[in-house]
């Protein structure tokens, strides 16, 4: 289960300030990270939180698409943590794995970095490893088969119970 | 209605495989009056069960137990696991598949003779020519309902075909339409007609398109000659002192062993289990496996030269509303060597959803090249390439040495290495491809990998004589009488078109001889 929910997360902008905070966008707060932009948040139980907002900042790293919001890459890296609750070998290559992203990209660690070029060239460095292969390759049925951002790349999804694309535009073109 | 057949009756032929080549044989033979049982590795899912979702379907129908893979394919770095994209499932293969219905080129059965002899490549003509195979070309067209035969009018052209047909105009080519297709276009065979659902990969939930699973078997069931019992996996063929095949040994729903007694044995698991199951029968008889004196079982596996082309465009397509392959360009399919190759292929349209669409588009590739090609999927095109691969006896399915299944058997390697003119042929069809999208005014195409295989041929392969093949003119082992191979690994080579036309066709063909042996009381 994905335990991804929305609500305000009732803290000021100067609490947020004194409590840790990623990049520009994500905050954390006890054992869960929060949007207070977009108004969710979403708890860990394994992985550190601020294990887990690295993650999402490295999943857009590695699939960016500027029209998806943040919520579905957090959604998409969600089953790490799952795993990692029912496999410690698992918690180990993702907490191990974003230690070492963080120490390869200086003191103020992976999300320290402020330019998407920069980030890249050490995920670049780390292409090859077990760790970033497990992120990939999870994000490619973990992100593309959430229904929610289909309609974000404009793909309609199941069409039997609607007749079908007969009545619904199957030779709709009109540019050719 | 579906007759249970006993055990221990050894007067049924018993199929192994209820796909193209098992379901249509099952049929066939049980509309004669002849007992049959077709044992089914899947489950049965009719096709109300189908589900208009990429990876949920896949789920439901596909082949996932284990295979490895090895060789310089692509597939067996980005899928090691997963050298073929086809099912387990009640209709085999024909739930997942788009219906494009050809038949072979005249040259393509002598393709020896043809294109001579190339290094590398294990070509051989086959024992049959296109005039012999013509009549049951026209019988399976008939039974598949296939558009643009029998008075069968055209699918209208979808978004992804009128983008085709615009660019291939631009180009010159002459022959574009929207295919040869066994997918109503008009409610036939008690079965309705399309309606442009788009998942046709997915299983037709309409039953618009032709499949074993609900126009074969149920007519088959109706005579009270035809058994499928599905969950039933077979591991070994039994065979007697004399050398006929006796029986076949198979798990069943619980995992449990039984032995179905048979007067006939044919196999028609496709390309990659047919040879499996055959290589693990071996015996102190046939140590090699059945059926294998020649040496050829597993060998020559072709997957067709494949590959996509995706193109973006500035404005949108939709290509994934309607049909998925009702839409071919055939001017390439000749064989022109001037090309830089010998043989041909056909470029047909091909959507994925954007979840298959993100799996397959560049396995592996990651950062925006990737994702800005996604990004525009609502405005993008794409084309099939599907061409003739030059058999190799390389290439092959082996019994893996360590890796066994949940029953203990064997499970499959499937070691391929493209032959130069694959791969020559795939860069000129790519080079075609963009070049035909562009025409149209797209501003980036792709070329893309093969997805792992759909078509799987080649791999008991029919021949003249005995020692260059597994199975005779009708499919019949050459060294055991009452053995048949009734699926795609019969192919001697694979032809530039999609398979199932002709599997079907030489199942019915199989069919009329095995009657004729048993009345005759050879077999
Ligand atoms: C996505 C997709 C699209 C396709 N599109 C086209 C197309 O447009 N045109 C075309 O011509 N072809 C197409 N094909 C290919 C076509 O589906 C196959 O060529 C055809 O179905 C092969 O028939 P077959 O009888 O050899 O095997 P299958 O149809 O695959 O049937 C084999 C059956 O045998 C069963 N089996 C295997 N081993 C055992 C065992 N040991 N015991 C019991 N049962 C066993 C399997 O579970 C399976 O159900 C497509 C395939 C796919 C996957
Ligand atoms: S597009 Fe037509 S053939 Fe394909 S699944 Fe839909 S109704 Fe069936």
């Amino acid at each position: 289960m994905v335990t991804i929910y929305e609500k305000k997360p009732g803290l000021s902008r100067r609490e947020l300030l004194k409590r840790g905070s990623v990049g520009a966008l994500l905050v954390i707060s006890g054992s869960a990270v929060i949007s207070p932009e977009h108004a969710w948040g979403l708890q860990t139980s394994a992985l550190k939180p601020e294990t887990m907002a690295t993650l999402i900042q490295m999943a857009r790293d590695i699939y960016p698409h500027d029209q998806v919001p943040d919520k579905y890459y957090a959604i998409a890296v969600k089953a790490h943590d799952e795993q990692a609750d029912k496999d410690p070998a698992h918690k180990d290559l993702i907490e191990k794995g974003i230690a070492d992203l963080d120490l390869k990209s200086g003191k103020d660690g992976y999300t320290g970095l402020g330019w998407e070029e920069q980030r890249v060239a050490v995920l670049r460095e780390i292409e090859d490893t077990p760790f970033f292969q497990a992120v990939r390759g999870g994000l490619v049925v973990g992100l593309y088969n959430q229904k929610e951002v289909w309609p974000i790349f404009g793909y309609e999804g199941e069409s039997y119970s609607k007749g079908g694309y007969m009545a619904r535009g199957f030779d709709d073109i009109e540019w050719l | 209605m579906a007759a249970p057949f006993d055990l221990k009756n050894d007067g049924v032929v018993v199929i192994i495989g209820s796909g193209a080549g098992g379901g249509t044989l099952g049929n066939e033979l049980a509309q004669k009056g002849i007992d049959v049982i077709i044992l089914e590795a899947g489950a049965r899912h009719e096709y109300e069960d189908f589900i208009n979702d990429e990876w949920d379907s896949f789920a439901q129908l596909a082949w996932t137990d284990k295979r490895t893979t090895s060789g310089d394919w692509r597939v067996a770095k980005d899928f090691p696991n997963l050298p073929a994209w086809i099912v387990k499932s009640v209709g085999g293969s024909t739930t997942h598949w788009a219906g494009a219905s050809l038949r072979l080129q005249e040259h393509e059965f002598k393709t020896l003779s043809t294109y001579g002899k190339l290094e590398g490549a294990n070509l051989l003509d086959w024992p049959i020519t296109l005039a012999d195979l013509e009549p049951y070309y026209a019988k399976a067209e008939d039974k598949l309902g296939v558009t643009l035969t029998n008075n069968i009018p055209g699918l209208p052209g979808n978004n992804n075909f009128k983008v085709m047909k615009a660019g291939a105009d631009k180009l010159g080519y002459k022959e574009c339409h929207t295919g040869r297709m066994a997918i109503n276009s008009e409610p036939r065979d008690d079965r309705n007609a399309c309606q442009q659902t788009g998942f046709c990969f997915q299983g037709c939930k309409w039953g618009a398109k032709w499949s074993t699973l609900y126009t074969e078997i149920p007519k088959g069931e109706a005579t009270g000659h035809l058994e499928v019992r599905p969950n039933a996996m077979a591991i070994k063929i039994n065979h007697d002192a004399s050398g006929k095949v006796t029986g076949v040994v198979y798990a069943d729903k619980d995992g449990k062993l039984q032995e179905q007694k048979a007067r006939i044995v044919a196999v028609a698991g496709n390309s990659i289990e047919s040879p499996r199951l055959l290589l693990n029968s071996a015996s102190s008889q046939f140590p090699d496996g059945l059926a294998n004196s020649s040496g050829q079982v597993g060998k020559n596996y072709m997957r067709h030269t494949t590959g996509s082309v995706y193109g973006v465009f500035d404005k949108p397509v939709h290509m994934y509303r309607g049909t998925t392959m009702a839409g071919i360009i055939r001017d390439e399919a000749r064989n022109d060597p001037s090309r830089g190759f010998v043989g041909g292929y056909e470029l047909e349209t091909l959507s994925l959803g954007l979840p298959f669409m993100a799996a397959f588009l560049n396995p592996g590739g990651w950062g925006r090249s990737f994702t800005t090609a996604l990004d525009h999927y609502d405005h993008m095109a794409g084309m099939w390439i599907v061409g003739e691969d030059m058999p190799r006896e390389e290439n092959r399915i082996t019994l893996h040495a360590d890796i066994k299944d949940e029953h203990g058997m064997a499970v499959a390697d499937v070691h391929f290495d493209d032959h130069a003119n694959d791969t020559a042929m795939r860069n000129h069809a790519y080079k075609q491809g963009s070049a035909l999208y562009a025409a149209v005014g797209a501003t980036r195409t792709f070329p893309t990998p093969p997805y792992p295989s759909t078509h799987n041929l080649g791999t008991n392969r029919m021949s003249e004589k005995a020692a260059d093949g597994v199975v005779n003119k009708h499919g019949q082992a050459h060294d055991i009488k009452n053995l048949f191979v009734s699926d795609g690994s019969q192919f001697t080579t694979g032809g530039a078109e999609n398979p199932t036309l002709t599997i079907v066709s030489l199942a019915i063909r199989q069919a009329d001889y095995i009657a004729e042996q048993m009345s005759a009381k050879s077999i």
